[in-house]
């Protein structure tokens, strides 16, 4: 049975979830448009607030003020649902994200001793809630959109998990904080495997987050804004959230498998562990705004051909160097 | 090979249709108001039909109602990317209608300006097909960031910074304004950074390597039947350009070259491009120190009349061969003008190189190709 303080404990720690996720999807939102705007020698937003800081709210209040359009002919459930299967999987994955600890309290929601089997389960669930909105939108450039996605998701899925096995293979765990501590001697993006293993995991992320040079499910130039194109006002603010959490995860779980998680010198955990992922997703906006999109063909030929080989030749060599 | 157990069954179970999608008039790769019928198996296009017209403005026919100076605006808005060339070419159609011989300063003030704005049109061609390639508008903002040097220097010359009006039968409207040989000096010196800058970015990238190479070979024999000109064509590896092979104004006295493709496919379009802005520098850079003073316009009254009959003359425009065809009846309007738009060849020959590719290719070989729908519905 569930006591009554630990529903309260769980509703507490659920909306510091909830409010961190929030804050943190505006933020980034806010911070890819000033690294872009200073790429392009502009200067982004600079009216409301202090650098326009504020400009993501003024946003949401304009989305959630904005008329809910749905147009004719739509699939109307999979249409109205497809937003929150692109939400709910990214904020259910924070469950397992360790964001170190502060005053001896440990902040991670549930350290599940299958932890990171569960973020890659619950994460390729919001592939669905691309593919639903392609398909309910009753739009071809939707349609053609979630079809890249799925042909997108079957060709990184398995690099994507192949390297985070190796991480596993050298933590012996799966659980999120045993793979932190693990790391307390040196990071794992130190060992020869494991940076190998960590390009793997970046190139794939990439496409997860279905980012340049792998934004093929989007593809501005050719399908104008792909599976959300007939999205508008809060739904279409759901996909943008659901994307720019998913940033966040996948950059997360990167700092945490590969460079040590909430550890570090001098500063608290927590602020270490936000440095790192910050810094993840720094990187992969600096490629967004600089590389060209590859074609379809091409990201699938690249992770079958190229991606999956040297990912298992590494899991076999990473099985070979810990036997000895 | 003969045909699997399982290949047979799945091509008799699952049938499979091919569809249309409409790109554009408004769709954001498509270069202006271009509509492209495609018909998609897959993401494979299998037909693609062009249609144009959505900006059409009866250029040809307006040219009639007025005289020949009131038409000269007019042509800035053909391929408003390159305004002063079409200035050019139309002013260059005129003078050879009437027969005047302009002076040595307005030649060298055409080939300067004419030059610039060649080096702009590259620019914005180059930047928005890199955008097409799905590098989201930083190389575009790049391209902008040094037009915007050439757009403040034609601003001086003629006080205009898209459509500039410039170019008359005679001369130029105004002589070069005072230092401005100075800042161009200058813009030609930064100019040549940038560019390697802008090829550092792309040039060599793999990403951007596998998406040109290879993509939209257009043969040399089936160029020059579609009549393509300009970089399109020179990207085939044909050395046409009219200021080597047909020199007019004072092109004859300079030295540059003609760069040319080996393949013909989108990059070497790109990269001739690139190369183009090169020599253009050089151009500007020779014609700047040997401008001789004096008057650029000669006097040839407010009212044109040319005696009657016909001229035609063509320029090597950034996009290609513009040519304007004027016939006159001996009254100060044109009895008839026909105008050779170089856009309009070089989109014709998209759809045979569009057959069989991809979804994204189509919009790598459309940016290729650099057309301006101004100058294709006229």
């Amino acid at each position: 049975m569930i006591s009554v303080l630990t529903f309260i404990i769980m509703i507490i720690v659920g909306a510091t979830v909830l409010g961190f996720i929030a804050v943190s999807a505006m933020f980034l939102i806010w911070w890819e448009r000033k690294v872009s705007a200073h790429i392009q020698t502009r200067y982004g937003p600079m009216r409301v607030g202090w650098h326009g800081v504020l400009q993501s709210v003024a946003d949401v209040v304009k989305l959630l003020l904005k008329e809910d359009i749905m147009p004719a002919g739509v699939d109307k459930w999979i249409w109205w649902f497809a937003p929150f299967f692109a939400v709910v999987p990214s904020v259910m994955v924070f469950v397992c994200v360790p964001f170190g600890n502060i005053f001896g309290i440990t902040l991670i929601p549930a350290d599940l001793n299958i932890g990171i089997l569960y973020i890659l389960a619950i994460t390729s669930v919001c592939i669905l809630g691309i593919f639903m909105a392609g398909w309910g939108s009753n739009n071809k450039y939707s349609l053609l959109g979630a079809m890249r996605s799925a042909a997108q998701m079957i060709s990184y899925e398995i690099p994507l998990i192949l390297s985070i096995i190796t991480v596993v293979m050298f933590a012996g765990s799966l659980s999120m904080q045993k793979i932190v501590e693990a790391q307390s001697k040196l990071w794992f993006i130190f060992q020869p495997n494991l940076a190998i293993a960590f390009l793997i995991y970046l190139i794939s992320a990439l496409a997860e987050t279905n980012r340049v040079p792998f934004d093929i499910p989007e593809a501005e130039s050719e399908l104008v804004a792909g599976f959300h194109t007939e999205y508008s006002g809060m739904k279409f603010a759901m996909f943008f959230l659901g994307e720019y959490t998913n940033l966040f995860i996948v950059s997360a779980i990167a700092a945490t498998l590969f460079l040590g998680g909430w550890q570090g010198p001098f500063l608290p955990p927590v602020v270490w562990f936000l440095i790192k992922t910050y810094g993840i997703i720094t990187l992969m906006m600096w490629f967004r705004w600089t590389f060209a999109r590859v074609r379809v063909d091409q990201l699938m030929g690249f992770s079958w051909k190229v991606l999956t080989p040297i990912s298992f030749a590494n899991l076999a060599v990473a099985g070979w160097a810990l036997l000895k | 090979m003969t045909k699997g157990i399982m290949e047979t069954k799945i091509n008799d179970n699952i049938h499979t249709e091919e569809f249309f999608v409409n790109l554009g008039p408004q769709h954001p790769s498509t270069h202006g108001v271009l509509y492209l019928e495609a018909k998609l198996d897959g993401e494979i296009i299998v037909d693609c039909a062009t249609h144009i017209g959505y900006l059409h403005r009866s250029m040809e026919k307006i040219a009639e109602n007025r005289t020949y100076t009131q038409f000269i605006p007019f042509t800035d808005r053909l391929d408003y990317v390159a305004s002063m060339n079409n200035n050019l070419a139309y002013v260059m159609a005129v003078e050879k209608l009437m027969k005047t011989e302009i002076t040595e300063r307005a030649k060298y003030i055409r080939v300067i300006i004419a030059e610039l704005n060649r080096v702009a049109s590259h620019l914005v061609g180059i930047g928005t097909f890199v955008q097409d390639l799905g590098a989201f508008a930083t190389p575009l903002f790049y391209a902008f960031r040094e037009r915007e040097k050439i757009v403040e220097i034609f601003d001086e010359v003629c006080g205009n910074r898209l459509t500039y009006n410039y170019m008359r039968a005679g001369g130029v409207q105004f002589d070069l304004p005072a230092g401005i040989d100075a800042k161009i000096k200058e813009f030609v010196g930064y100019m040549r950074t940038r560019t390697d800058e802008l090829e550092g970015l792309f040039t060599k990238n793999v990403i951007f390597l596998a998406r040109t190479k290879g993509i939209g070979v257009l043969p040399k024999d089936m160029a020059i039947n579609y009549s393509v000109t300009g970089p399109n064509l020179r990207g085939s590896g044909v050395k046409w350009d009219l200021r080597k092979d047909e020199p007019y104004l004072v092109y004859d006295k300079f030295n540059f070259d003609v760069p040319t493709g080996d393949n013909g496919d989108a990059w070497d379009r790109y990269k001739v491009r690139i190369e183009e802005i090169r020599q253009s520098l050089r151009i500007i850079e020779q014609a700047i120190g040997g401008i001789p003073e004096g008057d650029p316009t000669v006097k040839v009254g407010r009212i044109l009349r040319p005696e009657a009959g016909e001229a035609y003359f063509r320029a090597e425009n950034p996009r290609g061969e513009l040519g304007f065809y004027i016939v006159s009846d001996g009254s100060p309007y044109p009895c008839r003008l026909k105008i050779r738009g170089p856009s309009f060849s070089n989109l014709a020959v998209l759809t045979p190189l569009v057959k069989g590719v991809k979804v994204a290719d189509l919009i790598c070989i459309l940016g290729s190709l650099d057309i301006v729908m101004g100058e294709i519905d006229r």
